[in-house]
């Protein structure tokens, strides 16, 4: 009873994967139009017959506007979450990325220890070989939603999220393996640095602690809006190596 | 059809709610909480929000399941079934 049952769910989320994700429009296919944000974006909501918008009701809107390839003037991503999250609000982030700072801070010093903690058991050899494989496919689908955060749905914080757990494979399948305190803090230190450096040169150039200082370029290139990919980049690598720190203590053990 | 698959995905939400509210075994309950993160996944990419269902997906999903795991088996002393 017990298997039919979880044959059951499994099956019930199988299907629930496939539809779900068939619903979404193939790449480049997006209808803007048929967005809520859309009205948003263009800032005309109040243009629009409120009532009949929220009851879902066709109503007659400004077409989307096309915006790959183009310059925009006021901020150059692709991804307007990104805009929002890493340039009109960039000091939220700041203050988020020190809450989870702390977070990591806490568990490190209750829990953290300088040695590798022992299980005594060895795990499974096929558990062994596809760590192997999967590890840098892991970290390469991580770095590559952190330097496509402005173009594609992700950012810093899933980026560093997906590095960590690539890190948190290694220390399954390898009794041995230990990331040593010095590397990750000093690359999540670095890299915290490196955006509040980025802030205040955005102070020193333009006149606001985070200003976009660089050009936005055009929208839709890697390189383009300005200092969002540079922050990005930076909260990535300082996410990534915060939790793995986090899982390094989780798997350690105190002297003695 | 779609609102079929969101009140689908809602019920099976709120039963592993309840299930990891009930259960016996904490066990049990860690992983009914890794399912009703991972069935809202699902609700955010139809709700259109990809960025909230990727960090759901990578934190509520997978790390936030792996950290409980992990102190649980602390906790008992690092023997593990």
């Amino acid at each position: 009873m017990r298997r039919f049952y979880a044959i059951l769910i499994a099956a019930a989320l199988v299907y629930m994967l496939i539809s779900f994700i068939s619903t979404v429009p193939s790449y480049g296919k997006a209808d803007l139009k048929e967005r809520v944000s859309d009205a948003f974006l263009s800032k005309s909501v109040n243009a629009q017959n409120a009532k009949a918008w929220l009851e879902g009701k066709a109503i007659h809107r400004q077409p989307a506007k096309e915006i790959y390839g183009k310059k925009v003037k006021e901020e150059g991503s692709a991804n307007v979450v990104t805009s929002i999250v890493v340039n009109y609000r960039s000091f939220d982030t700041l203050g988020e990325v020190t809450v989870l700072f702390t977070a990591a801070l806490g568990v490190s010093l209750i829990l953290g220890g300088s040695r590798r903690k022992q299980y005594g058991r060895e795990a499974n050899f096929v558990l062994k070989t596809s760590t192997g494989i999967l590890v840098p496919l892991i970290i390469m689908f991580g770095a590559y939603i952190f330097v496509h955060g402005h173009l594609t749905p992700g950012g810093g914080f899933p980026g560093g999220t997906i590095i960590a757990m690539a890190s948190l494979l290694l220390y399954l399948s390898d009794e041995k393996f230990f990331l040593s305190k010095a590397s990750t803090g000093a690359l999540e230190g670095s890299m915290g640095g490196t955006y509040v450096i980025i802030g205040l040169l955005g102070l020193a150039i333009g006149g606001y602690f985070l200003y976009n200082f660089l050009p936005n370029g055009v929208v839709g290139n890697l390189v383009s809006a300005g200092i969002v990919p540079l922050v990005y980049v930076a909260i990535g690598l300082k996410v990534g190596a915060e939790l793995s720190g986090l899982v390094t203590d989780l798997h350690s053990e105190k002297e003695g | 059809m779609m609102n079929y698959l969101i009140i689908l995905a809602g019920a099976m939400m709120i039963i592993a709610a309840v299930f990891a509210v009930e259960a016996k075994k904490i066990l049990d309950a860690v992983i009914a909480m890794s399912v009703v993160s991972l069935v809202s996944v699902f609700l955010f990419i139809a709700m259109r929000a990809p960025d909230v269902a990727i960090t759901e997906a990578s934190v509520g999903a997978g790390l936030v399941t792996a950290v409980f795991l992990v102190s649980l088996f602390k906790m008992k002393g690092g023997d593990e079934q």
